[in-house]
């Protein structure tokens, strides 16, 4: 079994064999991580390089530990130690990494459409790790992974995704999969923060966290990013958790069979209360450890292809 | 030198003009239409030029010349070259070079630089200073110096106080303002707005932005009484308010590219940067009204937004890159195949668009098929297929979306300044 592409750029028109060929892969690779010895040979000899052209911790350390614990040999090259700020073109960068006979490159960048850019200009195996608001594919396999790691299933599910919809590149890419894989979303959030025409992906659109917590199994709740909203898109931080945060009051008024997920970081006390990010009713560190093997997963399959 | 056109269509909507006959030019004056002698014949050099069609030279009314500043990416020369193979005898170009046009300096620098050539080259200047839309630019002496139109081209007069104080000023004058219709507040964006745009992940400009300021533009042309055109209009609601202001007597005058009727922000899937345009490609409804537009008169000219930039500023990461593509060398091939050839226009409204109307917005001379008159023309072939072919262009620059598509009519000779592109090559005549 392989997938039906050599990159990962996003899962839009990701076929539903490739989805659950990676989700499988990684319930393999979670076995392994709870091993005393947490590493396989399989990806020994290859190079990958970490092309980070935005801050990321989370995401490059989850990239990077997938890798070391496949045996991969890794490089990370980010902005502030580039020599992008000297001036140098993202080709003429891309062009001299390749020179150095890398084999795949993970890559983060501010600007959507950078991942199929490379595929052009550079040989290796590309992995989408977020870019602009356009897509962040293994967040929205590793959340589905998840989702289907406590519910036993993705199909019939209702998932409904909270927050700026609008400037998310994680909720776009778990639209993209979780259709395919037959589950059912809503988007809530002010409307501000949902794209105009949202409904032509085949996703419903309420504005009232009350309903989309009764009327779903499952919350993905994204993180407001403080310094691009705040008094801009919404009137406050202190507005929004009043009328959009998730509580512990609404879960246990509204539907107490709700699981929470959340990319993290998390804004304590605007999307989330505290009380709920540390409550029962989330697995947003599993959600972590998941997308660890996710990646192994995804790096495994394309980097083992032929 | 004598030269002869066999045989040519002569077609100029100005003068109600469309026969057949043979066409003696000599020293770049029009001597004879229809009976020549065999002395001419003789003695002049001819071109079997049957079944092509001869029209008053081409006129393009938007182009960026990049000199002074970015001569790298363009020069008035490469320009003016650009503009030869592409069948125009005269453009307009914008301010914003570096420095902006907005001192009679630089308008008598372009003046000077272009006098030599083919294409005669007409300076819009700036109509604030700096085009930061703050101060007025020395209008009175712009125009004394040869600026034949006003724009902060690039962005818009940002404040309705200062637009006002621009129309009053430039009324004097009866020089037309030309706006880049964009509320800069609601453009932060790479593409149309849309679902496109959703499914890209890329930041948007909504119609709104552009419809926005159409309307107030309209406004207050039609308080003060003054002129306006609209540059490159690009939305559905932008022509239908064109189209209502015209019914009402507004002195407005509208432009489109051939980008804005031939592609739509569909294109941009491949996320190649010579699709990323100032005003974004749009959705097939505001291509079809645009396409409206230009069938019942509403948008007056086709103009080409000849935007060149360098491979290494265009092939650039999608956001950072920047606006606009080249068109001077397939604006007319477009023109007619999109046109022409789908029926939307007849061969007279296309030469009303792309030459005489801009010439009678910038009030420039119509060039007049006639014995007497200075030849100022352009010879077409509106049959002939070619691919284009970014190697083959004049341009310095190479951005255009266009490479490798096949299209149906060309210019094969252009006439003006007693000098003639023929067989790619400018000789004088």
């Amino acid at each position: 079994m392989s997938l039906s592409s050599r990159h990962l750029l996003g899962l839009f028109g990701v076929p539903k064999e490739d989805i659950q060929l990676i989700l499988d892969t990684a319930t393999t690779f979670r076995e392994v991580l709870e091993r005393p010895i947490k590493k396989v040979p399989t990806l020994q000899g290859k190079t990958i390089v970490n092309l980070f052209y935005e801050n990321s911790t989370r995401t490059r350390i989850s990239f990077e530990l997938a890798q070391k614990r496949l045996s991969a040999d890794t490089i990370n090259f980010s902005t502030s130690t580039s020599s992008t700020k000297k001036g140098e073109t993202f080709k003429d960068t891309v062009r001299n990494i390749e020179a150095m006979k890398v084999d795949m490159i993970v890559v983060r960048h501010q600007s959507a459409g950078v991942p199929q850019y490379l595929t052009k200009i550079s040989k290796a195996n590309i992995i989408n790790a977020g870019d602009g608001l356009h897509e962040h594919p293994t967040q929205g396999l590793l959340d589905m992974y998840s989702i289907r790691e406590r519910l036993g299933r993705l199909e019939g599910l209702k998932v409904c995704i909270v927050g700026d919809v609008a400037h998310s590149r994680v909720a776009l890419s778990n639209i993209f999969g979780l259709k395919t894989m037959g589950a059912e979303v809503t988007v809530c959030g002010p409307s501000t923060m949902i794209p105009m025409g949202i409904e032509s992906l085949g996703v419903k659109v309420t504005h009232n966290i009350n309903d989309a917590i009764a009327n779903n199994d499952v919350l993905n709740v994204l993180r407001i990013q403080l310094e691009r909203n705040a008094g801009v898109r919404i009137p406050s931080l202190r507005e929004y958790h009043q009328y959009f945060g998730i509580t512990t009051e609404r879960i246990e008024k509204y539907n107490r069979n709700i699981l929470i997920l959340h990319p993290g970081p998390i804004n304590r006390g605007v999307e989330l209360s505290s009380e709920v990010a540390d409550g029962p009713y989330q697995v947003i560190l599993d959600q972590v450890t998941n997308g660890v093997a996710i990646r192994m997963a995804v790096l495994y399959l394309l980097g083992t292809m032929h | 030198m004598k030269i002869i056109f066999k045989q040519v269509r002569l077609l100029n909507p100005d003068q109600k003009l469309d026969k057949q006959d043979d066409f003696l030019i000599e020293n770049g004056i029009i001597k004879k239409i229809g009976g020549l002698t065999d002395s001419d014949f003789k003695s002049a050099k001819v071109f079997e030029f049957e079944n092509k069609i001869c029209v008053p030279g081409l006129f393009d009314m938007h182009v960026h010349l990049r000199e002074p500043g970015r001569e790298d990416e363009e020069t008035i020369e490469t320009g003016s070259n650009a503009a030869a193979a592409g069948g125009f005898t005269g453009v307009a170009c914008m301010p914003n070079t570096n420095p902006d046009i907005d001192s009679a300096e630089i308008v008598r620098f372009i003046k000077e630089k272009s006098k030599d050539h083919l294409v005669n080259v007409y300076p819009v200047a700036a109509a604030t200073l700096g085009r930061k839309g703050e101060a007025l630019s020395p209008m009175y002496e712009l125009v004394e110096s040869g600026a034949i139109a006003f724009s902060d081209d690039g962005r818009f007069i940002k404040t309705a106080a200062v637009l006002r104080s621009v129309m009053e000023y430039t009324k004097m004058f009866d020089v037309p303002v030309i706006e880049h219709c964009e509320d800069e507040t609601l453009a932060d964006g790479a593409m149309n707005e849309g679902l496109t745009s959703t499914l890209l992940g890329l930041p948007a400009i909504p119609n709104i932005a552009e419809d926005l300021i159409v309307a107030r533009d309209i406004m207050m042309a039609e308080f003060i009484n003054a002129r306006i055109h609209i540059a490159h209009i690009s939305t559905k609601g932008a022509v239908e308010l064109v189209r209502n202001a015209k019914k009402r007597g507004v002195k407005v005058t509208a432009e489109v590219t051939p980008h804005h009727f031939t592609l739509t922000d569909d294109n941009l899937k491949t996320y190649d940067t010579n699709y990323k345009m100032s005003p974004p490609l749009r959705t097939r409804a505001d291509v079809d009204a645009i396409i409206e537009g230009l069938k019942d008169g509403t948008i007056d000219v086709i103009a080409s937004d000849h935007a060149p930039h360098s491979i290494e500023e265009k092939e650039m990461e999608f956001i950072y890159a920047p606006n606009g593509i080249i068109g001077l060398e397939t604006m007319l091939g477009l023109a007619l195949s999109e046109l022409v050839h789908k029926k939307h226009l007849n061969l007279e409204q296309l030469i009303e668009k792309m030459s005489i109307n801009p010439r009678r917005i910038l009030k420039i001379k119509i060039p007049q098929i006639k014995e007497g008159e200075k030849a100022d023309l352009t010879i077409l072939d509106k049959d002939y297929i070619w691919t284009v072919d970014i190697a083959k262009f004049k341009s310095k620059s190479k951005n255009s979306p266009f490479d490798k598509r096949l299209l149906t009519g060309k210019s094969i000779a252009v006439i003006n300044n007693n000098k003639m592109f023929y067989d790619d090559k400018i000789i004088e005549i």
